[in-house]
């Protein structure tokens, strides 16, 4: 798989390449690929599948290429929480389901935990933040049920090959920004379509200093920009994961996953951030991209911090809040929930800590599932200023359409959990 | 082609959880569509009728991979949706569940309430005053699902053909 004598390529366009049987794919023509990996959870699986397939009296194309996870409506609150969680449970064991995740975390975490996303592969999930797998060299996208169904009955579904844009991070992030920061910052920069549902390559020194959950952080926020999916080519870090979770060395490919030196702008454009001078970013109600400097925020009263999600509760994240919640408590008057964002990223935080310092400041703990961030699991009381870590905060998504959401880092999350007000991390961790 | 379509106008940046709220996810498509739209025109899904359209302003169907949230506007009667842009997911789901998007830099020129045709085989909406307004080409393979009713109409008829 060496580049010899073939014109430059991104990543991207080298990932569809392969998937597609071809040596060679353009931006703008259209696709078919063979699907590695097929994603999908309570909420958008079985009790949509199921009744379609029994309809259409088809079977599932490849089991051994797909996974479940039950991480929306567990633990069930309500007969209808209940009964559609049952569907997905019964539905798995009558299909006989080699990869079930029930009731372990969230699916985005939980997939490259269990060693599901290498590089290379060509993947979808039955959620928008599916890009999150991208952080591993994959290229992985969101899709609705009914297709799904599509790639579920076949092995098969259709891609416009995207253009590339590479975001490319030089420098360093200082003591206190983290991940979320770039991405709120380039979500202010370009918008909530600014993707243009292209793919996103993040790279550049800044990128390859993140650790792997860092990188998802990135990887899953390219959803809130509009991309269909967001890259990172796979390097040392990469496989240092991919170790830690039991993949052979031997299935590890690594060399050709990346984007070629020498495109051009037919197939890629390149913006240049630094990340040395990026302070901690803020967004304000009601969308990711009403994002600013944390400075421009710090008046907001905050009732409820919370560190919880996909983007935001894996164990770097929950490291990051300790770090700063370490020894102190919240602010009277301010609730901090932490909802880690799966049982192994919980446990490793308890063996290290970590947990114990959150449960000291004051944290209310919550099960390893979306909860909250989608308002499946509505916590958030009327009325109340959300500080959050997770992706969204459109008005009425976290299950209250008078809370008024701001979305930032753990580490900025934790600060004004102390506080009581929105405050730049730096400050405290001085 | 004599059809029209009355229009219903929406802003920008119609997301995904107006048009499928969260809270009502564990409901069937008959217990979302009511809502579909609550939080910015409480009025919509009592009013919409079947064969009209929505005109909107950039990034409609921005926001979760939920398909209900173009399940609900088909569910409602919704014949087209015409936008400066579209998330993509949305704009694959909605030609999945045979939603037909319209991309259109002037949807913005259109009124609340005017009648409108859809010509596409020239890829334009045309007002009653008889203003032409120019819609981006869609796939051939996509304007086919759509008048099939969608991927599920599709896949029941190349399941039943290798039977």
């Amino acid at each position: 798989m060496k580049a010899q004598g073939r014109q430059p390529q991104t990543l991207p366009q080298k990932l569809i390449a392969r998937a597609s049987g071809r040596d060679h794919v353009a931006p703008g023509e259209i696709v078919s690929c063979q699907v590695d990996l097929a994603m999908f959870h309570d909420s958008s699986g079985p009790r949509r599948l199921k009744p379609m397939l029994e309809e259409l009296g088809a079977s599932i194309w490849n089991k051994d290429r797909v996974v479940l996870v039950m991480d929306h409506y567990v633990p069930a609150q309500d007969e209808d929480s209940r009964r559609i969680v049952r569907i997905a449970r019964d539905w798995a064991a009558e299909q006989q389901l080699p990869h079930v995740y029930d009731s372990v975390g969230i699916c985005h975490v939980v997939l490259p935990q269990k060693g599901h996303i290498r590089p290379g592969m060509f993947c979808v999930g039955g959620d928008s933040h599916s890009p999150t797998g991208g952080a591993f060299g994959a290229y992985m996208f969101g899709i609705g049920a009914t297709e799904m169904l599509g790639v579920v009955v076949t092995g098969e579904i259709w891609v416009r090959v995207p253009m590339t844009l590479r975001m490319q991070w030089d420098g360093r992030l200082a003591p206190g920004v983290m991940a979320k920061d770039m991405a709120l910052h380039m979500i202010g920069r370009f918008g909530m379509n600014g993707g243009d549902y292209q793919a996103v390559e993040f790279c550049g020194p800044a990128v390859k200093a993140l650790s792997m959950q860092e990188r998802m952080t990135l990887s899953n926020l390219s959803a809130e920009m509009g991309a269909q999916a967001g890259l990172i080519a796979p390097d040392q870090t990469t496989r240092e994961w991919l170790l830690a979770v039991g993949v052979p060395d031997a299935e590890i490919e690594l060399d050709d996953w990346c984007t070629d030196d020498g495109v051009d702008e037919s197939v890629a454009k390149t913006f240049r951030f630094d990340a040395g001078t990026l302070a901690p970013q803020v967004a304000a109600p009601h969308s990711p991209a009403n994002t600013k400097p944390v400075g421009e925020y710090t008046q907001v009263p905050v009732n409820v911090a919370y560190v919880g999600a996909c983007t935001g509760a894996k164990l770097d994240d929950l490291r990051a809040a300790a770090s700063v919640l370490r020894g102190q408590r919240v602010a009277a008057g301010t609730r901090l929930m932490v909802a880690a964002a799966s049982v192994q990223d919980q446990r490793a935080a308890e063996a290290e800590g970590v947990m114990g310092i959150l449960r000291d400041a004051g944290a209310e703990l919550l099960p390893n599932a979306c909860g909250a961030c989608s308002g499946y699991g509505g916590s958030i009381p009327d009325g109340a200023n959300v500080l959050a870590t997770t992706a969204r905060n459109f008005k009425g998504r976290m299950g209250s359409a008078t809370a008024q959401v701001y979305l930032a880092s753990p580490y900025t999350v934790a600060a004004s959990a102390l506080r009581g007000r929105i405050t730049d991390p730096r400050e405290v961790m001085a | 082609m004599s059809t029209t379509h009355k229009v219903w106008r929406f802003g920008a940046d119609i997301d995904t959880d107006q048009l499928a709220p969260g809270a009502y996810m564990k409901l069937g498509i008959e217990g979302i569509a009511p809502h579909c739209l609550e939080a910015v025109r409480p009025e919509f899904a009592g009013a919409v009728r079947a064969g009209d359209v929505i005109a909107a302003g950039p990034n409609f169907g921005i926001g979760s991979s939920r398909e209900q949230a173009a399940a609900a506007l088909v569910q409602l009667g919704v014949r087209a949706v015409i936008a400066p842009s579209f998330s993509g997911l949305f704009f694959r789901n909605a030609f999945n569940l045979g939603l037909l998007l319209l991309t259109c830099r002037g949807a913005g020129e259109l009124h609340e309430g005017e009648q409108v045709r859809l010509d596409l085989q020239g890829m334009a909406v045309v007002a009653a005053d008889g203003r032409r307004l120019a819609c981006d080409s869609i796939p051939e393979f996509l304007l086919d699902m759509v008048q099939a009713g969608g991927l599920m109409n599709q896949l029941r008829r190349k399941l039943q053909t290798q039977k």
